[in-house]
C-alpha cells in the first residue's frame, strides 16, 4: 500500500455521557482516499466517534485533527471544518419544507456563496450522480426512503466535502433500497472519496473497504484489512459479533 | 428553469377543509355563536326593559361618525378604534421581537441569558397587566421621557412578549434534533440555521397560538384606557360620562372589539392554510 497524507487523526479520544464512558482512548488515523467501516454491537458508541468528527458531539479528552486543525472550542473554525466534511445520517434529515433541489443547494448557496444559478447546476449535477435527477423538484415526503437517503448523500456530495461519514445510511431502508443507497456508496468509492462508514453491511466491508474497524464497549477493539478482519480476526468479540452477524 | 414552478405544483394537495358531521361545520359553529348573542341580547333588553332603561340607540351612529356639510367626519368611537388599531399594530411588531429574543436567549448557550429570560417569564406572569401598566407609567415613562401611548405600547408588548416567547421557543424546540444536525453539518451558522432551516419549520407551529395572543393583545390593548390613551374604551367612557347612554355605547364598542377580532382570527386562519400548504 502506498502511503497517503492523513486526513484524520484521533489519538487518546475519550468522552463521557455523565457518568457513563461512551468512548475509550480511541485511536484512528484515516489517509486521504481511504475507505474505513466501523461496526460493532448497539451501544458500542459508533455513532458517537464519527459524530465526534464534525463536532456534534464534543470529547472530553485525547485530539482529533481534522487536515491539520485540530477540533476544540473555537467556533469559527468549526464552520469552516464541518463544510468540508459530508455527513449522511440513517434517518436521511432532509429538510421538509424545501424540495430535492433546494436541499441540495442550501449549502453551496448560504455557506460557499454560491449564486443560486450556480448551485443548482452543482445540485443537479449531484443528483444525476445519485440517479434521481427526476426527483428534483419533488419534496422529501414525496420520495421513498432509498431516493430521500440518496438525496441527502448529494446534499452533502454538493458541498465538495473531503471526507464522507455515514451513520448506519441503509438500517431504515427495505433490501431493495438498500442496493440502490450502496450502489451509489459504491460509485462514491470508486470515485476516490475518503469515507468513514459505520454500518453492518459486511458484504459492502468486504469489497469497498480498505479497514474494517470492530468497536465494543467504547474502544475499537481491532482495525484490518477486510481479508484478514474477516478471516482471522485475532479478539474473541470480534469473532463472536463476526459469528452472530454473518450467520443470518 | 422552472424547477421552483414545478416544485410548487407538487406540494402535498392542501388538507381538505373540515367537513363532515354538521356539528363540525364552520356555518354551525357561526349558528351556535349568533344563538349565543342573541340570547345575551335578549337577556340585557329585558332587563333593561324591566329597569325602564330609556333606549336611544338613534344617537349611537353620530359617535361613530357623522355627516355634516356634506363632509364625512368621523366620531370619538371610529377614532379610538383607530387609536386601539394603531397600539395593537405597534404592539404586535414589538411583542414579536420581544418574544423571538426571549426565545432565542432561553435556548442559547449562554447561562446569564438564559436566566435573563427566564426571570423576565416568571416576573411578567406573575405580576398583574394593571400594575405593570401603572409602573410602566409612572416609574419607565418619566425616565425614559415616553409619552402615553408609547407607554401603552411598551407595556402591552412586555406582558404579551413573555407569552409570544413561549409560544416561538415551543415552536422551535418541535423541529426534530437531527434537522439541527443537518443543518450544522453542511456548515451553516447559527443564524443561517435559525433561518433557513429551523424557523421555516417552526412558524406554521407557531401561527395558530400566535395568533392567539395576538387576539389577547386586542382586548387587553382596553386596559390602557386607565392611563388615559385615547382608545376606543378611553372613548366610550367619556361619551357615557356625558350622555349616560352606558348600554349602547358598551354594546357597540363591544361588537366593534368582536368584529376586529373575527376578522383577524379569519385573516389568520387563511395564513395558516397558506402556509401549511
Ligand atoms: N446524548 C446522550 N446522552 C447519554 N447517553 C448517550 C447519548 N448518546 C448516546 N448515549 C449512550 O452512549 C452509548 C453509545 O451510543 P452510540 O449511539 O454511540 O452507540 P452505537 O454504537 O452507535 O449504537 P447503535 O448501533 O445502536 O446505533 C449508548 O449506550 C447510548 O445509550
Ligand atoms: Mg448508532
Amino acid at each position: 500500500m502506498t502511503s497517503r497524507a492523513t486526513l484524520i487523526q484521533i489519538e487518546g479520544v475519550s468522552k463521557w455521557f455523565g457518568d457513563f464512558q461512551v468512548l475509550r482512548n480511541v485511536n484512528l488515523q484515516v489517509a486521504e482516499r481511504e475507505r474505513i467501516v466501523i461496526c460493532g454491537p448497539s451501544g458500542s458508541g459508533k455513532s458517537t466517534l464519527i459524530r465526534c468528527i464534525n463536532r456534534l458531539e464534543e470529547h472530553q479528552e485525547g485530539r482529533i485533527v481534522f487536515a491539520g486543525r485540530e477540533l476544540g472550542p473555537d467556533a469559527t473554525d468549526l464552520a469552516q471544518v464541518r463544510r468540508e466534511i459530508g455527513m449522511v445520517f440513517q434517518e436521511f434529515n432532509l429538510f421538509p419544507h424545501l424540495t430535492v433541489l433546494e436541499n441540495c443547494m442550501l449549502g453551496p448557496t448560504r455557506v460557499l456563496g454560491m449564486t443560486a444559478a450556480e448551485a443548482r447546476d452543482r445540485a443537479l449535477e449531484f443528483l444525476n450522480r445519485v440517479r434521481i435527477p427526476e426527483q428534483a423538484g419533488k419534496h422529501p415526503g414525496q420520495l421513498s426512503g432509498g431516493q430521500q437517503q440518496r438525496a441527502a448523500i448529494a446534499r452533502s456530495l454538493c458541498m465538495q466535502p473531503r471526507v464522507m461519514l455515514f451513520d448506519e445510511p441503509t438500517s431504515a431502508l427495505d433490501p431493495v433500497m438498500i442496493k440502490e443507497v450502496l450502489d451509489v456508496m459504491n460509485d462514491l468509492a470508486e470515485s476516490g472519496m475518503t469515507m468513514i462508514v459505520v454500518t453492518h453491511e459486511m458484504g459492502f466491508a468486504r469489497t469497498v473497504a480498505d479497514r474494517v474497524a470492530f468497536m465494543d464497549e467504547g474502544s475499537i477493539v481491532e482495525c484490518l484489512p477486510p481479508k484478514q478482519f474477516f478471516s482471522n480476526p485475532s479478539d474473541e468479540r470480534t469473532k463472536l459479533f463476526l459469528s452472530q452477524i454473518l450467520s443470518h | 428553469m422552472p424547477a421552483n414552478a414545478a416544485a410548487r405544483r407538487s406540494r402535498p394537495p392542501p388538507r381538505e377543509v373540515r367537513g363532515g358531521r354538521f356539528w363540525n361545520r364552520p356555518w354551525f359553529e357561526v349558528l351556535q355563536f349568533a344563538v349565543f348573542v342573541g340570547a345575551l341580547l335578549g337577556l340585557a333588553v329585558s332587563g333593561a326593559m324591566r329597569m325602564g332603561y330609556n333606549w336611544q340607540w338613534y344617537r349611537i351612529p353620530a359617535y361613530i361618525a357623522e355627516i355634516a356639510d356634506g363632509e364625512l367626519i368621523w366620531g370619538p368611537l371610529a377614532r379610538g378604534l383607530l387609536v386601539t388599531l394603531e397600539l395593537t399594530g405597534w404592539s404586535v411588531l414589538l411583542t414579536l421581537a420581544i418574544g423571538l429574543t426571549a426565545a432565542l436567549l432561553r435556548l442559547s448557550d449562554s447561562f446569564s441569558g438564559r436566566i435573563l429570560a427566564k426571570s423576565y417569564l416568571e416576573v411578567v406572569r406573575s405580576t398583574p397587566l394593571l400594575i405593570q401598566i401603572y409602573l410602566f407609567y409612572f416609574v419607565l415613562g418619566p425616565i425614559l421621557g415616553l409619552d402615553r401611548f408609547w407607554v401603552g405600547v411598551l407595556a402591552l408588548s412586555v406582558f404579551e412578549g413573555a407569552f409570544a416567547g413561549e409560544v416561538i421557543r415551543a415552536g422551535i424546540l418541535a423541529v426534530r434534533r437531527g434537522q439541527w444536525e443537518a443543518g450544522a453539518s453542511l456548515g451553516l451558522t447559527r443564524i443561517e440555521l435559525y433561518r433557513s432551516v429551523i424557523l421555516p419549520q417552526a412558524i406554521p407551529l407557531m401561527l395558530p397560538p400566535l395568533t392567539g395572543i395576538v387576539i389577547s393583545l386586542i382586548r387587553n390593548s382596553a386596559i390602557v384606557s386607565v392611563i388615559a390613551v385615547f382608545d376606543l374604551t378611553t372613548e366610550a367612557r367619556n361619551i357615557i360620562a356625558e350622555t349616560f347612554l352606558s348600554f349602547e355605547i358598551w354594546i357597540t364598542v363591544a361588537a366593534i372589539y368582536l368584529a376586529f377580532t373575527v376578522v383577524l382570527s379569519a385573516f389568520a386562519t387563511r395564513l395558516e392554510h397558506r402556509v401549511s400548504t
